[in-house]
């Protein structure tokens, strides 16, 4: 559905975008990540045809963005990170201006605006002028003014910025339920929500394309370590022990008293989660809680992006 | 075409569903009011031409300060408030947008002038005035007005702002009123060039005085023309720059 080769964009002597190229299928939600300024905005700007490459190619739905630009802006809904919207329209003749904007024929214009509002629950703001919206509703009225025309690929910069926890929840949702219909490509500089979203991450780091690939994938590529975190009743020696003769485990971090209630946090080289699963039940031990979460990619990240970033915004 | 008109459309609903339409219409007719009652009519007596020529003369300023303060937020807005983005990633074209932009404007200025329609109105009930010397001066309002529209237009796509878009604009406006000043200080073929391009002097008084010359049409038209294609030419570098 996109391709990219060698996409390059300088302003003067900055090079914004260096020699970019990848893929992205049908139906995939691909998450650019990077840090400000790392040339996420400055790459989908190209994609959305409204900055031209300084060289390289970019292909979206079979159309050049260089040669076709027209076509390419048919087949792409574009959200910016601040949504385009006018403060004194209300949600439906918005809609519909931006749905004939985009070469919606007249006679299916209501039937599309109708179709976007209940994509992205809009119903409840309906009646209510833009400009009094909450910056969560806004971000959707962004997303139902990107879908409005059913385009097969959608290009949302940064559309959970600014969002409080509930609505990056509903907003993560959203656009997880947009796969169906659509090619999504989203940039983002906050890892976990890149992560909880996209099938494919695109890492971006001063204008190059510095790592590809699912977040296994990534972390698989340097061996990273995983995190498993067991909470027990009864830390007993026979756990211990058994835990101790996985050689994939490289640290054993355990808070609380012997013999007690104790929290294990486990840093493994592997997906070990089955053996230790396995070495708790033969200990006899009451396991209360299990997670595990691939805290490496959040240094793999940093290690990628190189160490002028350590104190990066990854964080939020 | 379509296009524009809808561009057209959204942007005059925009002026009246805000105060801005409401402010520049009312502040625009007080001011031409007071004008009309103080200097055209005056104290002294008149012939009934010579009030609608006096007329013309002053609604003409207000004519080109309405269309500054109309056009000055045209693309600065857009820019400012980032809705620009969405006719950069839809299939119009540059053109079809500014266009669109400069007809909502002037359909804007037409429905100002047509209220300030009592005024003239006034002498026809009370004096003598042809239907011909109305319809030339506001023509010539009409014309003027939309001038004054495109030239703003033009600064408000190259500045950063609306504030800056204004006041490159009055300068613009301004630069091209005075060259019949700068005429009288030079020698041709400078005298002849400058007084040509004079927005207001030679182009204006045939017209407040009834008489439509097609050069004077011809002239109001490339100065539109002129600056509406700087301002698309302006909008596609944009895609390069950024």
């Amino acid at each position: 559905m996109i391709v990219v080769e060698n996409l390059s964009k300088h302003f003067g002597s900055k090079h914004a975008v260096d020699q970019v190229s990848f893929q992205i299928l049908d139906n995939e939600i691909v998450g650019i990540l990077g840090l400000n300024g790392a040339g996420k905005s400055t790459i989908l700007k190209m994609l959305g045809t409204f900055l031209l490459p300084s060289s390289g190619k970019a292909m979206v739905a079979g159309y050049s963005v260089i040669d076709n630009p027209d076509e390419v802006r048919r087949n792409i809904g574009y959200l910016p990170d601040l949504p385009p919207l006018y403060n004194e329209m209300t949600v439906v003749p918005y809609l519909k201006f931006v749905a004939r904007l985009k070469d919606v024929p007249v006679n299916k214009v209501l039937s599309y605006v109708d179709e976007a509002i209940e994509k992205t629950n809009l119903s409840e703001a309906v009646g209510v002028k833009l400009g009094a919206l909450s910056h969560g509703f806004r971000q959707r009225v962004g997303i139902a003014s990107a879908l409005v025309h059913k385009p097969k690929v959608l290009i949302l910069d940064e559309p959970i910025n600014g969002l409080d926890p509930v609505q990056i929840v509903g907003m993560r949702d959203l656009v997880i339920g947009l796969k169906s219909d659509h090619t999504v490509i989203l940039s983002s500089h906050i890892l976990s929500e890149i992560t909880k979203t996209c099938d494919r991450i695109l890492i971006i780091d001063k204008g190059t394309l510095v790592a590809e690939g699912s977040e296994q994938e990534l972390a698989r590529g340097i061996g990273q370590n995983m995190k498993l975190t067991c909470e027990v009743d009864n830390l007993s020696d026979n756990l211990r022990n058994a835990l101790d003769e996985i050689p994939e485990i490289k640290t054993i971090d355990v808070m609380g008293p012997p013999n007690a209630r104790a929290r294990l946090v486990l840093e493994t080289t592997a997906d070990v989660r089955s053996k230790v699963a396995g070495a708790v039940v033969h200990s006899g031990t009451d396991l209360l809680s299990f997670t595990s979460e691939n805290a490496g990619l959040e240094s793999l990240f940093m290690k990628l992006v190189g160490t002028d970033h350590q104190k990066g915004d990854l964080s939020e | 075409m379509s296009k524009s008109l809808l561009i057209a459309r959204r942007e005059l609903s925009s002026f009246f569903s805000t105060w801005t339409g409401y402010i520049i219409i009312a502040v625009a007719l007080i001011i031409e009011g007071l004008l009309f009652n103080a200097f055209a009519i005056g104290s002294t007596p008149k012939y009934s031409a010579d009030v609608l020529a006096d007329f013309f003369y002053f609604a003409s300023g207000i004519s080109i300060v309405a269309g500054l303060f109309l056009a000055m937020r045209l693309v600065a807005e857009e820019k400012q408030t980032g809705t620009i983005v969405l006719f950069n990633t839809s299939p119009i074209t540059e053109r079809q947008l500014i266009y669109g932009k400069f007809i909502s404007a002037v359909l804007f200025t037409v429905i100002f002038l047509l209220m300030t329609m009592y005024m003239p109105a006034l002498i026809f009930v009370n004096g003598k005035v042809s239907l011909g010397h109305l319809s030339s001066g506001y023509l010539m309002l009409l014309l003027i007005g939309a001038s004054a529209i495109a030239i703003t237009l033009f600064a408000s796509t190259i500045a950063p702002n609306q504030l800056i878009a204004g006041i490159l604009g009055a300068f613009l406006i301004v630069s091209f009123l005075v060259l019949w000043i700068v005429s009288d200080v030079v020698d041709d073929p400078f005298k002849k060039l400058f007084t040509y391009l004079a927005l207001h002097n030679m182009h204006f008084n045939p017209f407040a005085k009834g008489i439509v010359h097609t050069r004077d049409i011809i002239y109001y038209f490339s100065v539109s023309f002129f600056f509406l294609e700087c301002s698309v030419r302006a909008l596609e570098a944009r895609r390069w720059r950024g």
